[in-house]
């Protein structure tokens, strides 16, 4: 069944506030559904520390933290909830792996890194590299961002492959690396595989099992739910190989005068006082998500971003980045025409594009390109809205190039 | 198309001047905005001291190409001592439009990277972004 947008647009009280918004940037953080905004505020309304207290509200908070990881567990098809551990961001999610497995169990061997990442998916294993504790390679993509699996082969067996960090899907390119066929390749040399789903959780139904990921994380923003709260999926047997790196509240079972013992998984991994109404929003938009046919989400974000490839080759000068087959987002230069000058003239009109790197500097240098501007979409977006967007890019680039 | 994106500007951005290079500079100096790829070099040629000539190289985005361009070209035959220092009041004068949040660092990127050029001549240490957009 066709997706009636303009019905789940209405859902987003910011396009009341904000009539003459023309949100192109999604793929830097989506908008928030009502169901989201109550679930936050709910949250914060009656608020109680989680794991601590032994009156009602505190009770009920501790369930809802715990029901929220449980939905997280269902939306992935994970084992158990315990292989679910809430960070503060996809970027901290990554880091923690970096830290808590990767400085231990990767020690001495080399760390696969592909040239579509975010820096989210880059810095933390060259922070790795500068400290000697492991060994970086780059698996090149070519100038459409497509991965090539002879070339995983190669350095599969020209090092010591212990992890392969991987996007589920460029932020920059909206190109998908072949996830199944990567995971077989390394676990057949005994090698992990992260999966960065920032932008990949949005826009397809994971299922973790049936992927064999090691790891895996993404953001709740990006997914329609707040801010301050990303998700670190890891297998239960190799979280619990890890020791923990924020120490402090929660994370311990027993503390002495010379040391503690960890507690088990997930709390080890979650010191301090939890995101609790992020928790509570994440698991809302899940459940707002849940009753939507993804498969519909998919054809109609589909359908948009061809809207967009099929405008932009009538503006003059454009090449777009993106490959035919990708998805959520549209990447494209524009001879003459700088994307900060280009998304700052059509900011003014309040169309929201994306300009820069992206966070993605050696995907940029790989393209031969500094910078480029994004178009991206989400499941309130309108054709109407990519119809504006593209006229207010062709009229900025005339007159920039005039 | 308003303010920042003024005819003035434009006219900067599309026919910049003293653009190039000099064959000996005094002192040389090369800024990167990171975060969109714009690179200013500048070379400056320092005599009795009096800037006798700019020039400057640079790729990005209009506002701090215009912004260079503008800059230097004031820059032109102007004592030393009246340089120290230039905050961007300076720049915001010779743009004569407002600078939102949003472009400060490309507007003041060639600032940023005469200021230091001028550090460098005086032997001085490299000043960070928050003392060059210091007013």
């Amino acid at each position: 069944m066709a997706l009636d947008s303009s019905a789940l647009r209405r859902q987003f009280p910011v396009f009341d506030r904000f009539p003459s918004l023309c949100y192109l940037d999604s793929a830097a953080t989506a908008q928030k559904p009502q169901a989201v905004l109550d679930a936050v505020s709910a949250a914060l309304g009656a608020a109680a520390n989680v794991h601590r207290g032994l009156y009602r509200l505190a009770e009920e908070a501790t369930d809802h933290y715990e029901q929220a990881r449980a939905t997280v567990q269902t939306f992935l098809h994970a084992r158990s909830a315990s292989e679910m551990v809430f960070t503060k961001s996809c970027t901290e999610a990554v880091n923690l792996v970096a830290r808590c497995w990767a400085a231990e169990h990767a020690r001495g061997g080399t760390i696969v890194v592909t040239e579509l990442e975010h820096h989210s998916n880059i810095v933390p294993w060259l922070q790795l590299q500068e400290e000697g504790l492991v060994n970086v390679v780059w698996w090149r993509c070519d100038a459409e961002g497509h991965l090539a699996a002879e070339d995983l082969a190669a350095l599969l067996r020209q090092h010591d492959v212990r992890l392969v960090a991987v996007t589920g899907q460029s932020n920059v390119l909206g190109v998908h690396p072949d996830l199944a066929a990567i995971i077989r390749e390394a676990h057949a040399v005994g090698a992990k595989v992260l999966v960065d789903a920032a932008q990949y959780v949005v826009h397809s139904a994971i299922d973790v099992q049936s992927l064999d990921c090691d790891f895996l994380t993404f953001s709740a923003h990006k997914l329609y739910g707040p801010t301050g709260i990303g998700v670190l999926y890891g297998k239960s047997a190799l979280l619990q190989s890890m020791r923990p790196w924020l120490g402090g509240g929660g994370m311990m079972q027993e503390v002495h005068d010379d040391g503690y013992t960890p507690a088990d998984i997930p709390a080890r991994f979650e010191g301090g006082t939890p995101a609790v109404a992020e928790a509570a929003g994440l698991a809302a938009a899940i459940d707002w998500l849940s009753g939507i046919d993804r498969t519909a989400v998919l054809a109609h974000e589909c359908a948009l971003t061809q809207r967009t490839v099929d405008g932009l080759a009538a503006v003059a000068g454009c090449r777009v980045l993106s490959p035919a087959g990708a998805t959520g987002c549209v990447s494209f230069v524009i001879d003459g025409v700088h994307p900060h000058d280009l998304a700052d003239i059509v900011g003014r009109e309040d169309v929201c594009l994306r300009a820069g790197h992206h966070c993605a500097q050696p995907l940029h240098r790989r393209l031969g390109i500094a910078a480029s501007t994004r178009l991206s979409v989400g499941i309130y977006t309108l054709p109407e809205e990519i119809d504006r967007g593209i006229a207010a890019i062709d009229r900025a680039a005339s007159f920039l190039r005039r | 198309m308003q303010d920042l994106y003024a005819e003035n500007i434009l006219d900067h951005y599309r026919h910049p001047r003293c653009s190039g290079r000099l064959p000996s500079p005094t002192v040389t100096h090369t800024e990167v905005n990171a975060s969109c790829g714009d690179t200013l070099a500048v070379d400056l040629q320092i005599d009795d001291g009096r800037i006798v000539a700019v020039r400057w190289e640079g790729s990005g985005c209009a506002i701090s190409q215009a912004g260079m361009s503008l800059l230097a070209e004031a820059l032109e035959g102007r004592a030393l001592d009246t340089c120290s220092a230039l905050s961007p009041q300076a720049v915001r004068d010779l743009l004569g439009v407002p600078v939102g949040t949003r472009r400060f660092k490309c507007a003041f990127l060639g600032l940023h990277a005469v200021n230091n050029a001028l550090r460098t001549h005086a032997g001085l240490p490299q000043q960070s972004w928050e003392e060059t957009l210091r007013e």
